[in-house]
């Protein structure tokens, strides 16, 4: 059991240290290893999500589950948001109904911030624009440390839309407080250079940033961002950038190979890698229900300790 | 019977008249009547009402050369009356009222009613800049003509760019002919992208839309050889940018007629300062990087920029709470102007007294041709604003101004302006 985590909220991975990630991963693994029961019974979870999402919605939900809380669904479309509400006085008529836990997925950066310390029920992010996705950090991170025990020395190349991903920028935090290096490799209009200000190391050659690494993390390529003009074509994209077994070669052997889903096979990645045996991505899968029932039950402790 | 005021025992700071001494100064109907040492004492004006500015700068009333005054239109958010009494509390005495109202003011009828609620409502003077193109579409040119005989003051979409070069070229030679200058808010659009934020590590960190500083500087360039081709005045609105810094100095030294203006926000503060995702820290141009920041202090200190101007730019709390993606560009600034320019310019001897007074008020009336303004010289308007350098402050709300998105609230700042005159009249006084 967690000791040292006093917050309601699990709104991102920047603000934490490195301990209070560390307890969530441990909890996590616990949980894998004995379920706890009714850990949150005569909880109610909501779910509000504005963007679409099948994995970290079915998980959450899962983990609910498992905990003994009641999910309550909810669909922005056809709610009071779509009528003009504000989040805010949804998330406020919600609580009055009875709500202990938001989960929330938006397509603003840095949304919950401002709401987050306006209601008393736990708010966790599953998904902020391009800000955060702190929980597929956790499960990536929990993959990796079963493999691994630990980040010192360790170097993740993260491969793909950089610029669009809370993906991405959640691992950078995480990773860089356990220890671990993190190599940011795409094309420039996805991976601008200034990322090196904020800790990442930035290599476009993908030969180069994924040659001795110890593990690559794939992101999906949207296919929207060819009409944006970030990439020439899906084709020169996959030329440059896919993950073939052969690049994949080129990194320490039996190096693990993630992919936070939904994957596009064939543009950044190909199938045989995808279903190869680096690949860990129906484990991060798994695992991401343990990292959100940890997430969970961590912040309902920090709820009541408020209360 | 004359209407006659001393204001004594102060140093008068007149960069326009290299007056930098103590001086007494006697104002009469109005107008500045005498600036000399020991008027005080002199038995003719014994008896006269005096204004004690002791220990105080007695430098002529700011000339703001952009303002928003959301008049009409946008009411809720400023009026003539609350941007001008924000004004006078910043020892404001003159501003240039930009054209983004509701609706555009692109055309003489506007301007006309504009004037007559500013004569009414006004409690500083109030200039009003005409639209270069109508509904500050970019499409078609406004009639300049008529908009200057109706009172315009300076042409300007400001809000929005002019990206249509050959248009725009066309607004400088009829401006040119008209003898106005043109005001212009420099963002390629195609660059800037709807972004929210300066494009940098701030931004990449916490996943928000960056501007890059070259949509400023492209068309900086561009203005700068449209200038140099046609020969007319151009001023360039609100610098954010080192690129676009030295990019106006090169021009000067080749004698190109060029002016530009920086705000204080830009000056003072930088995006990694931004705390989260504060939308009272969202303005157009974007607060930019630190090197940025020392570039515009330099731009400043040499002369490269020639005018301090606010861009003052009231908007509901409502609008600003909807986080820094959503939330409407701007922030106010006429009531923190000069105490934040003392802070960072004066106080950490970047500009000297003189320089910094003749940024604020000589340089922004010469590039708007105001002859009796932006100077204590004798015959020109009483605007009069007195200075306690030193005072430390913070402001906060509530302001005079019918908004209050400005991310100086809650900054300790040194200098505060402790009485306005305008026209020889008290209009504000601590």
């Amino acid at each position: 059991m967690t000791k040292d985590w006093g917050r309601k909220d699990l709104l991102g991975l920047e603000g934490l240290g490195a301990a209070e990630i560390e307890a969530l991963l441990d909890e996590a693994a616990s949980f894998q290893e004995s379920p706890p029961k009714n850990v949150l019974a005569g909880r109610t979870v909501a779910f509000l999500f504005s963007e679409a999402s099948t994995r970290t919605r079915s998980s959450f939900e899962e983990a609910a589950l498992r905990l003994g809380a009641e999910p309550l669904s909810f669909s922005a479309a056809g709610s009071s948001l779509a009528k003009g509400e504000t989040m805010l006085d949804t998330m406020k008529n919600l609580e009055a109904i009875g709500v202990t836990h938001f989960v929330v997925r938006h397509e603003r950066s840095g949304v919950l911030e401002d709401l987050a310390p306006k209601v008393a029920a736990s708010v966790v992010n599953a998904g902020d624009g391009w800000h955060e996705h702190p929980t597929q950090a956790l499960l990536d991170l929990l993959t990796l440390r079963e493999l691994w025990g630990g980040f010192k020395g360790k170097r993740v190349v993260i491969l793909g839309d950089i610029r669009h991903s809370r993906v991405a920028r959640s691992n950078l935090f995480a990773l860089k407080k356990l220890g671990a290096k993190v190599t940011f490799c795409g094309p420039t209009p996805l991976v601008p250079d200034a990322f090196a200000a904020i800790g990442a190391q930035v290599e476009h050659d993908v030969e180069k940033a994924l040659k001795g690494a110890d593990a690559v993390n794939v992101l999906r390529l949207q296919l929207e961002r060819m009409e944006q003009g970030f990439v020439t074509s899906l084709a020169d994209y996959a030329l440059s950038y896919q993950l073939t077994q052969a690049r994949a070669a080129l990194m320490k052997p039996d190096a693990p190979v993630l992919h936070p889903g939904p994957m596009n096979r064939g543009v950044e990645i190909a199938s045989e890698v995808a279903d190869g045996p680096r690949s860990l991505i129906l484990k991060q899968v798994s695992n991401g229900v343990f990292v959100r029932m940890a997430v969970l039950a961590a912040c309902d402790r920090g709820r009541t300790a408020h209360v | 019977m004359s209407e006659r005021l001393l204001i004594a025992g102060g140093t008068v700071v007149d960069p326009a008249r290299g007056v930098e001494a103590a001086r007494d100064v006697l104002i009469e109907d109005g107008k500045i009547r005498d600036v000399a040492a020991g008027l005080s004492k002199k038995p003719a004006l014994k008896g006269v009402e005096t204004v004690d500015a002791d220990g105080l700068w007695v430098i002529p009333g700011l000339v703001d050369m952009h303002v928003h005054l959301r008049e009409p239109g946008r009411e809720g958010d400023e009026t003539i009356a609350t941007g001008t009494a924000a004004a006078a509390r910043g020892g404001v005495t003159t501003v240039l009222a930009m054209a983004n109202t509701e609706p555009v003011t692109d055309n003489p009828s506007q301007l006309g009613f504009l004037r007559a609620k500013a004569a009414a409502d006004a409690k500083i003077n109030v200039l009003f800049a005409g639209a270069v193109t109508f509904g500050q579409k970019g499409e078609r040119l406004s009639e300049f003509a008529r908009l200057k005989a109706a009172g315009a003051a300076a042409l300007s979409d400001d809000g929005r760019p002019v990206m249509h070069a050959g248009l725009f070229r066309r607004a400088l030679e009829c401006a040119k002919d008209l003898g106005l200058v043109v005001i212009d808010h420099c963002e390629d659009l195609t660059l800037s992208n709807g972004a929210c934020v300066h494009e940098g590590p701030a931004a990449l960190r916490k996943g928000l839309k960056g501007a890059p500083w070259a949509a400023e500087t492209v068309q900086v360039m561009r203005d700068i050889a449209l200038a140099e081709l046609t020969g007319a005045r151009v001023h360039l609105a609100h610098l954010s940018a080192a690129a676009s810094v030295f990019a106006v100095r090169d021009a000067k030294r080749r004698g190109i007629q060029i002016t530009a203006e920086a705000c204080p926000h830009h000056f003072v503060l930088s995006d990694e300062m931004i705390p989260g995702y504060d939308a009272d820290w969202k303005m157009n141009p974007p607060l930019r990087s630190h090197a940025d920041r020392a570039a515009l202090i330099e731009g400043l200190a040499d002369g490269t920029i020639d005018a301090i101007a606010t861009d003052h730019a009231p908007h509901g709390c409502g609008a600003k709470s909807q986080g820094m993606d959503l939330a409407p560009f701007g922030v106010i600034g006429l009531e923190t102007s000069l105490a934040a320019s003392l802070t960072e310019l004066y106080h950490k001897k970047a500009l000297t007294r003189r320089e910094l007074v003749a940024r604020a008020c000589a340089a922004p009336a010469a590039i708007l041709g105001l002859k009796n303004k932006g100077t204590l010289a004798p015959g020109a308007d009483a605007d009069v604003t007195l200075v306690d350098p030193d005072a430390a402050w913070t402001p906060a709300p509530p302001f005079a101004s019918k908004s209050r998105n400005t991310p100086f609230a809650g900054r300790k700042l040194k200098g505060r302006v402790a009485r306005t005159l305008f026209a020889g009249r008290t209009v504000h006084a601590l």
